[in-house]
């Protein structure tokens, strides 16, 4: 029966765990539209054949409708109406709460293409795999205009907005190869914004995921871009360290959290750090990321203002390995699996 | 009242030949001329509008480029939208008809500020000006919903055109105030507010939802052109902005925006229904509170637009389930409408065939509004084509089969003379069936997961695109039709008289068409709009 | 002058014209709310996010100023009241002078206020991209003066408008058109101004006093 109506509404196939569920309410709502669509209009058919004009002269009583009638015809579709209300968003509710155990995926999209990165490792562009069976959260964020990450076959879509990270989640349960389309308008080529989602059986995903880590299988899914430097490790936090002691951040900051010519970064992530003039910080990714370009902006007080700039020096993914390299200078033990919670906004259970 | 047929007279002197010299008319303060002028224009808007959408259709027969680019393309979705909104579907039925005919139906020889009413329509044109400054250079491509950052750094042409719209809402606000203070102050006597034909009824609140709802547009639209030119910050992230206040300012007024569009038409209908059936409205109070209650409520539904967009759950719920309350006014004037044929006396007429395609698209687009404010489900339908198919079933099968259905009742009155029924008949046919050729394959479309403001689109969707876009030319060839045989009626359509549907509505009480004045004594009224227990006088056709 | 000589010909009679004109310029009230209501619905969402930084800016702002502006233009309505009142004692010169008197203030208020944005500007606080004032750096700040710019200069085109629509009143009134019984185009020229003023009450604390 669900499979007999999904096919005459043209609904994707049922991919995520959600599929069913929207769909079951979907098959209510509209078959009931069109049950009363057609009754209106049959009534309204019968009443004309009935009671067509006979003669010029005819006239007309004068019908109110009884108070019981009116009362009926509110309550009957005001139940219905809230019936589904209720049903779709305690639907939605299960759709904006992402299981504990969920694994973290980050998404970038940018004008035109959906990137990929695992915490840990790798990153890639335009392709998105993940395991069946497993719940997976996406963490996105966009490095330009509002994009939309909508996934027909799972029935899951979600803004992607600059400047914030959104969230969303799915449970895949069909191994295969499902269409990532833009449904936000975001420009000249938002029609060819699409990627593709790989749902694999588990332990092949596992299999997978190890493999790039280990550092074979680079290359990426997806060439880079011209302007886009590929990412040639696929590890963030060992690239950023590589990077650290490249560019001689390490001559100015120590990671062991001796006091040294700039602040140590043990333990900076989300430290509030005292400014001169008055003002405290938290050394969030925006901190981190402004003082490498515009290193003057926001001087912790104590410290002097000697700190060159990195603008047009590092390019933004590098940027972003320091961040994560930084991120993970904890004076409690380092944790290398998937992260607990989401950069800007905790999950609510 | 004479149960016989009166004869169908042209008369001598009427607001038409009133005045002959450019000057009479482009100086006029007569509510009659300006609703003439006001229909010129948005017909001209339409027939854009309408040019832009078979264009995008025809683009739409191969899933790759068919024989515009992209940018064009998305030019012209901007304009279409920014168009059939703004410059026809709002001002439609309020300006042409309700300027036409609020002061007859309450007993006035014109509307509260007749000068305000013609610089409203001045403002008008000079907004639609600008508007197509802008076009012409090229126009913007951010969709006439402009959310930013997009549409504050786009390259494209946005400026003239979110001026044109400001300049355009000082038009809408004025007739707005315009029409409320006429139906306040200017009844005539015994005309109490239950006696009130419903059309000024829907009109009196549309013009409420106009008068609060548009400031806020105009200021939405004021910040991103100042945002574009300035870069100050308000929605861009960088500098602390936040895009979803755009949204939530945006959808503030454009919600109630679509009650505007769709409640004049309701007037119509009730209008429309009561004449071909020549039967009281089942159920007066029911309708004329529900425009208010529509009015009312329509202002606190604006979020069910951002259910995937980064509010709250709980947002999205408050909106979710205020969205399923303004969806029961609309259930009760269907019921009242339907409940009305019951024991009438029907005629099938052009205008009651725009009754029936007008109950059908209402019940199935409404249900489907409903349908897409379940929470659950938007998220899958939230920017596809069901939406599309959603909103085009109300704003063009509801809403403009409310217009046609105006423009066929009324038109003897405003030019005396009968249009060919038989072509009535058929264009409407044309159209209703032209039109469910176009739209229902757009909500499969949006169920397979095709998505709006796609210029190329993957190959699977291709058989309903083309089905669409056939529907479309059908749909065009109706309109083409209707305006052939009433621009011939014009001249050569057989004399209307006064009221030659025997309709008890209080503006065929005046001759066809109306003397400058509206009246030849001024009303008293001493019963309601809709009551047939007596015979109407029919103007008999010669 | 009778005052059945000003009804309009499309009224009945002179009382369903000032019904009619209270009316519009009560709705067209409400649409001025409305308009500055989605300034201060961001104003609203700004202030929550950054608090640091529209408390910093607020301070740095010149309260002494606004208030001298504040007690400029209720003087102004002060001005329109007694207007009114001299007009429906058909004192024509008082009520033209009264009238003159309010828009003057108007055009104090506009004078002073360019006094602060010619600081501001010297000092680099601007909206947006184009803030450059070194001493205040805090997240959010180039937001606050956005928004003050914005609404201060939405109101002071209103104050402009208002002070506009005083001098017309003020010719009529010189012409001795005001009684009695014909006083209402001062009544609701006057509301107008009132409501200019009405939303600089609320300004002021929102962006001065905090």
């Amino acid at each position: 029966m669900n499979e007999f109506l999904r096919r005459l509404l043209f609904l994707p196939e049922q991919a995520s765990t959600f599929a069913t569920k929207v769909d079951s309410l979907h098959y209510f709502v509209i078959i009931t539209t069109m049950l009363v669509s057609t009754a209106v209009g049959l009534t309204a058919l019968l009443f004309f054949v009935r009671f067509r004009r006979r003669s010029e002269t005819q006239t007309t009583p004068l019908l109110n409708p009884p108070w019981w009638l009116e009362t009926l015809f509110v309550v009957v579709p005001l139940s219905f109406f809230l019936a589904w209300f209720a049903r779709g968003y305690r639907d939605y509710v299960e759709m904006r709460n992402p299981p504990k155990n969920s694994m973290d995926i980050y998404v970038q999209a940018k004008q035109w293409m959906w990137k990929f990165s695992y915490p840990g490792g790798p990153n890639g562009i335009g392709v998105l795999r993940v395991p069946a069976n497993r719940p997976v959260r996406l963490l996105m964020t966009s490095r330009d205009v509002i994009h939309s990450f909508y996934v027909p076959a799972f029935r899951v879509k979600q803004d992607v907005l600059p400047g914030r990270y959104s969230e969303t989640w799915f449970e895949a349960v069909e191994v295969g190869r499902y269409q990532l389309l833009c449904a936000e308008y975001c420009g000249t080529n938002h029609s060819n914004m699409r990627a593709e989602v790989i749902v694999l059986h588990p332990e092949e995903f596992d299999n997978w995921l190890a493999d790039q880590r280990r550092g074979r299988a680079l290359q990426q899914d997806g060439a880079p871009t011209a302007d886009e430097e590929p990412i040639v490790q696929a590890d963030l936090l060992r690239q950023g360290e590589a990077l650290v002691v490249r560019f001689g951040c390490l001559k100015c900051h120590s990671i062991d959290g001796s006091p040294h010519i700039g602040p140590t970064w043990l333990d900076l992530y989300l430290r509030r750090e005292p400014l001169e003039g008055g003002q405290t910080i938290i050394a969030d990714e925006g901190y981190l990321t402004e003082s490498m370009m515009d290193p003057r902006a926001k001087i912790v007080r104590g410290f002097n203002p000697v700190m060159p700039t990195f603008k047009g020096r590092l390019a933004g993914p590098e940027v972003a390995a320091i961040v994560e390299f930084i991120k993970s200078l904890r004076s409690q033990p380092v944790e290398q699996a998937r992260s607990r919670r989401p950069v800007y906004e905790p999950i609510r259970r | 009242m004479s149960p016989s047929a009166a004869e169908a007279i042209f008369p001598e002197h009427h607001y038409l030949n009133a005045g002959t010299t450019a000057r009479s008319w482009l100086l006029t303060t007569d509510h009659k001329r300006i609703g003439l002028m006001y229909m010129i224009a948005v017909l001209v808007s339409l027939l854009l509008g309408g040019i832009f959408a078979l264009l995008l259709r025809f683009e739409h027969l191969t899933p790759g480029p068919t024989y515009i680019d992209a940018i064009t393309y998305n030019r012209l979705f901007t304009l279409h939208g920014v168009i059939m909104v703004w410059f026809f579907l709002i001002p439609s039925i309020p300006s042409i008809f309700g300027n036409f005919f609020i002061p007859i139906m309450v007993g006035a020889k014109d509307v509260a500020f007749p000068r305000l009413n013609l610089a409203s329509f001045y403002i008008y044109m000079f907004g639609a000006a600008f508007t197509l400054w802008g076009m012409i250079h090229g126009g913007a491509d951010t969709g006439w919903t402009f959310y930013t950052p997009y549409s504050t750094t786009t390259t494209t042409v946005v400026i003239p055109i979110l001026l044109g719209i400001f300049i355009l809402g000082f038009s809408t606000i004025l007739t707005g105030i315009n029409f409320i203070v006429t139906i306040h102050t200017m009844r005539g006597p015994g005309l109490t507010w239950m006696r009130l034909p419903l059309f000024v009824w829907a009109i009196y609140g549309t013009s409420i939802i106009q008068v609060l709802a548009t400031p806020v547009l105009g200021l939405t639209l004021l910040l991103i052109a100042v945002e574009h030119a300035f870069g100050f910050g308000l929605f861009d992230p960088a500098r602390g902005g936040d895009p979803i206040l755009f949204q939530h300012l945006f959808w503030f007024y454009s919600h109630p925006a679509v009650y505007i569009m769709i409640l004049p038409a309701m007037g119509v209908i009730s209008e429309t229904v009561s004449a071909a059936a020549r039967k009281n409205i089942f159920g007066y109070r029911a309708v004329a509170y529900s425009s208010l209650g529509i009015a009312f409520v329509g202002f606190f539904t604006w979020g069910h637009h951002m259910f995937v967009a980064g509010q709250s759950v709980f947002d999205a719920g408050a909106f979710g389930v205020l969205s399923m309350f303004v969806g029961i006014f609309t259930s009760i004037k269907v019921f009242t409408w339907v409940g009305t044929l019951y024991r009438g006396a029907i005629r099938f007429t052009t205008p009651f065939a725009y009754i029936c395609g007008f109950l059908y698209f209402l019940v199935f687009g409404g249900m489907t509004g409903i349908a897409v404010a379940t929470v659950s489900l938007d998220v899958h339908w939230h920017d596809t084509y069901f939406v599309v198919a959603h909103f085009h079933f109300i704003m063009v099968g509801a809403a403009l089969m409310g217009f046609l259905a105006a423009l066929h009742y009324w038109f003897p009155k405003m030019f005396g003379r009968l249009y060919h029924e038989g072509w009535g008949l058929v264009a409407a046919t044309l159209i209703i069936l032209g039109f469910n050729a176009t739209f229902i394959p757009q909500f499969l479309l949006g169920n397979m997961g095709m998505p709006r403001r796609y210029y190329n689109y993957p190959e699977r969707f291709q058989t309903l695109h083309v089905a669409s876009t056939a529907g479309s030319t059908l749909l065009f060839f109706g309109f083409v039709i209707i305006f052939i045989y009433l621009a011939l009626a014009l001249k050569y359509g057989r004399v209307a008289g006064r009221n030659p549907w025997g309709s008890r509505g209080f503006e065929w009480d005046t001759p066809s068409p109306p003397p400058t004045h509206n009246f030849e004594q001024l009303p008293v009224f001493t019963h309601g709009p809709h009551e047939y227990q007596e015979v109407p006088e029919v103007s008999r056709v010669a | 002058m009778l005052p059945e000589s000003h009804v309009a010909e499309h009224f009945a009679n002179i009382q369903v014209q000032r019904q009619a004109a209270r009316l519009g310029m009560w709705t067209f009230l409400a649409t001025e709310i409305l308009l500055f209501g989605g300034l201060f619905a961001a104003y609203a969402e700004y202030r929550s996010l950054f608090h640091e930084a529209f408390l910093l800016g607020a301070r740095h702002l010149d309260a002494i100023m606004a208030a001298v502006e504040t007690v400029v233009l209720i003087t102004g309505s002060f001005a329109v009241v007694m207007a009114l009142y001299y007009a429906k004692s058909s004192r024509a010169g008082m009520a033209r002078l009264c009238l003159l008197a309010a828009a003057a203030t108007g055009f104090v208020f506009l004078a002073l206020h360019g006094v602060e944005y010619f600081h501001h500007f010297k000092e680099g606080a601007l909206p947006g991209k184009y803030y450059s004032f070194a001493e205040l750096r805090v997240t959010g700040i180039s937001l606050f003066f956005a928004l003050y710019f914005l609404m201060t200069g939405l109101h002071s085109l209103h104050v402009l408008v208002g002070a506009g629509v005083l001098v017309w009143l003020a010719r009529r009134a010189l012409s001795g058109e005001f009684s009695g019984q014909h006083y209402h185009p001062v009544e609701l020229g006057g509301l107008y101004w009132h409501l200019v003023d009405l939303i600089w009450i609320f300004l002021f604390p929102l962006l001065y006093l905090v």
